[in-house]
C-alpha cells in the first residue's frame, strides 16, 4: 500500500509538470468551459420580467456560477487519452509496467487540479460577490460538498474509462462517448437545472447516474436538500462510484483478452 | 529463460474490397477471416542469450515479441518467461522484462528525460541506491549526461532512442525485448546502441531477443537466430551456420594497383562487381584455394579479403526458397 501510494504521489507530481508545460493550452482549454455562462445569459433574461420555476435571475446566476464552478473541479479527458493511444498503439508500453494504467490517467487528470483552480477562484469570487444570498447557510451541506465533488468527479472519470476501454475491443469508442455526454449535459443539470424539467424526467433523473455528476453538488452549494436528504444522495452517489468502479475493473479485464495491439 | 511451445496466434480481420459500395455494403453485412500472424512456433532462450528474430514484414516477429511480454493472449500454444506466463501480467513477470520499440516511445514529451526516469522509478519501485547507481551507469555508457534536463521534444531521434534505452533500463529487466530499436538510426548510433545492449547483456546476463532489419545489428549481436516467415518458423540457429547453409559460396574482394580485363576475373569465379582498381568475385567453398592462389599469381594486387555473402542476399536466399518449397 505505501509502495502504491509513493508511485501516486510520484504520478501526480509529474502529472503537475505536464500540467504547467502545457499552461497556456491548459488555460485557453479551460476558459472553452463557457457553456454555463452562455445558459445564464439566456435564463437571466428570461427571468427578467419574473422568476421562471421558482428560479429568479440572482437564482439563476448562482445555479450556473456553481455548475461552472462544479465542471471547472471535476473534469476528466481520460477517454480520449485512451482512444489516442489504443489507435497509436502507445498503450502498449504503458501496459508493459507493473502498475494499473488507470491509476495514471487517474492522477494526470487529478493532477490538473492546482491549474484549474487559477480559473475556477475568480468564480468563487463573482457567485460570493453575485449570488451569496442564494447560497447555502448549512455548514453541513458545505461540508458534503467535499465528497460530493470527489463522488461527480469518480463518477465522470469511471465513465470515461468504460468507455474508453470498449476501444480496446473496437479501436474507438469516442463516438459512443458523444452520445453518453448528450444524455449527460441535459439530465446532469448541465444545461438547464433539473428544476425545469417535467416531473417525469425530475423523478426519472433521481435514480440514473448522470445528476449526481453535476446537479447533486450544485444542489449542496445551493442548499436545497435537508441534512437526511443530502445524505441519502450522496449514498447514492456513492453507490454508483462503487458499481462503475467493478464495472470498470470488468470491462478492463475482458478489454484486455481482445486487445490486438496494432501499430508497430 | 523464454520458451515457446507450439504458440499460435491469430487474428479475425474485416477484409472489404475498395470503394463506396463496398463501404455502404460493409455497414450491413462484414466479412471476417482469421489471419494467421504466428503459426505453430516453439523456441527456448537460455539466460543470458541473444537471439536475432527475422523474417520479412507481416511475417510474424512483433506479434511473437508482443505474446511473450503479455500484451497478446495467444490462441493457442503455452508461453513462458521468467518462470511467468506473461499474459497474466504479474507484477514479478513486468518487474523482470522490458519491451523497447524503435517506432514507439515511452518518454513524456514535454517534459524532460530525467522526469521520466523518475516516474519509472516510483512505477518499479527501485530502491534510491539501485536507481542512483543504475542511472550513473546508463549515463556513462550512454553519453546521457547533457540529454537529461533538455525537454524530450527537443532531443534528436538519436538521443530521444538513448534515453529510451536507459528508461527501458532503469529496473535492470532480465528480459529484453527490442524491436528495432535501431531503426532510423545513423550508422554511428546504431553501433552505440549495438555496443550499448552487449554491455549491458554482459553485465546482468539478460536475455536478449532482437529484430531488426539491419542486419549489421544481428551481425553484431546475435550468434543464433531464429527466422519466421509467414508465422512459421523456418530456421533455428547459429548465423555462420545460416549463412553456410543458404550461400554456401564466399566473396573474393579485389584491390587492385591498376585496371583489369573482365575476362580476367572471370577465371575466378562469377564477377559481382568490377570497378576501375577494385573487384568482387564470387566463388564456390570448392574452387576458393584455387581462385585465391590465381589472383595472387596473376592479378596486380594491392589487398584481397574473403567474405561471406551480405546478410541481406543470405535473408532474401532463405525466404525466396521457403516460398518456392
Amino acid at each position: 500500500m505505501r509502495r502504491l501510494l509513493r508511485t501516486y504521489a510520484q504520478f501526480l507530481r509529474t502529472g503537475f509538470a505536464s500540467a504547467v508545460a502545457y499552461r497556456a493550452e491548459f488555460l485557453i482549454w479551460m476558459f472553452s468551459t463557457n457553456m454555463p455562462l452562455v445558459m445564464l445569459a439566456i435564463w437571466a433574461a428570461a427571468a427578467r420580467s419574473g422568476p421562471v420555476a421558482g428560479y429568479s435571475q440572482q437564482g439563476f446566476a448562482a445555479y450556473y456560477l456553481a455548475a461552472l464552478l462544479v465542471r471547472l473541479m471535476t473534469g476528466a479527458w481520460v477517454v480520449w487519452e485512451m482512444t489516442m493511444e489504443i489507435r497509436q498503439g502507445t498503450l502498449a508500453l504503458r501496459l508493459l509496467r507493473p502498475v494499473h494504467p488507470m491509476l495514471q490517467w487517474s492522477a494526470d487528470n487529478l493532477s490538473a487540479i492546482p491549474m484549474r483552480g487559477i480559473v475556477a477562484l475568480p468564480v468563487v469570487g463573482i457567485l460570493l460577490w453575485v449570488a451569496r444570498a442564494e447560497l447555502a447557510h448549512d455548514w453541513f451541506s458545505w461540508l458534503l460538498l467535499c465528497p460530493a465533488l470527489l463522488g461527480a468527479w469518480l463518477l465522470y472519470f469511471l465513465v470515461q474509462a468504460i468507455i474508453g476501454t470498449l476501444g480496446l475491443r473496437f479501436e474507438s469508442a469516442s463516438s459512443i462517448f458523444e452520445a453518453w455526454l448528450g444524455f449527460s449535459n441535459v439530465l446532469s443539470g448541465y444545461l438547464v437545472p433539473i428544476d425545469l424539467f417535467p416531473r417525469a424526467v425530475r423523478e426519472l433523473s433521481l435514480v440514473l447516474p448522470f445528476r449526481f455528476q453535476l446537479s447533486y453538488p450544485v444542489e449542496l452549494m445551493l442548499g436545497r436538500w435537508s441534512r437526511g436528504e443530502a445524505l441519502s444522495l450522496l449514498a447514492a452517489q456513492w453507490a454508483y462510484v462503487a458499481v462503475f468502479l467493478v464495472a470498470t475493473r470488468a470491462v478492463w479485464r475482458n478489454g484486455l483478452r481482445h486487445y490486438a495491439a496494432y501499430g508497430g | 529463460m523464454i520458451e515457446a511451445d507450439r504458440l499460435r496466434k491469430w487474428y479475425r480481420v474485416h477484409r472489404r474490397p475498395p470503394g463506396l459500395r463496398a463501404a455502404i455494403h460493409s455497414l450491413f453485412r462484414r466479412t471476417y477471416e482469421d489471419v494467421k500472424a504466428v503459426d505453430d512456433i516453439s523456441f527456448s532462450i537460455a539466460a543470458g542469450e541473444r537471439v536475432g528474430f527475422l523474417g520479412p514484414n507481416g511475417a510474424g516477429k512483433t506479434t511473437t515479441l508482443k505474446v511473450l511480454s503479455g500484451l497478446l493472449h495467444p490462441t493457442e500454444g503455452r508461453v513462458s518467461v521468467a518462470g511467468f506466463t506473461p499474459h497474466q501480467r504479474e507484477r514479478g513477470f513486468l518487474q523482470q522484462i522490458t519491451l523497447v520499440m524503435g517506432q514507439k516511445q515511452q518518454l513524456l514529451w514535454d517534459l524532460p528525460p530525467s522526469e521520466t526516469f523518475l516516474l519509472n522509478r516510483a512505477i518499479y519501485d527501485i530502491p534510491r541506491k539501485q536507481y542512483d547507481a543504475t542511472l550513473a551507469e546508463l549515463t556513462e555508457l550512454l553519453d546521457l549526461g547533457p540529454l537529461l534536463g533538455k525537454p524530450t521534444r527537443q532531443l534528436s531521434l538519436g538521443e530521444r532512442m538513448k534515453c529510451e534505452l536507459a528508461v527501458a533500463l532503469l529496473h535492470r529487466p532480465r528480459v529484453l525485448f527490442l524491436d528495432e530499436p535501431t531503426i532510423g538510426l545513423d550508422v554511428s548510433m546504431q553501433a552505440t546502441v549495438r555496443g550499448f545492449v552487449r554491455a549491458y547483456n554482459e553485465r546482468f546476463g539478460a536475455s536478449v531477443l532482437l529484430t531488426s532489419h539491419y542486419m549489421e545489428d544481428v551481425a553484431a549481436l546475435c550468434p543464433r537466430v531464429m527466422v519466421i516467415d509467414k508465422g512459421r518458423m523456418i530456421y533455428d540457429g547459429g548465423l555462420s551456420e545460416l549463412v553456410r547453409r543458404v550461400r554456401p559460396d564466399k566473396r573474393v574482394r579485389l584491390r587492385l594497383s591498376r585496371q583489369v580485363e573482365r575476362r580476367d576475373l572471370e577465371q575466378l569465379g562469377t564477377v559481382i562487381e568490377h570497378l576501375d582498381a577494385e573487384a568482387t568475385v564470387q566463388v564456390s567453398q570448392e574452387a576458393l584455394q584455387a581462385a585465391v592462389a590465381r589472383a595472387l599469381s596473376s592479378l596486380p594486387l594491392t589487398d584481397l579479403t574473403v567474405e561471406d555473402p551480405p546478410l541481406e542476399e543470405v535473408m532474401r536466399d532463405l525466404f525466396a526458397q521457403g516460398r518456392a518449397a
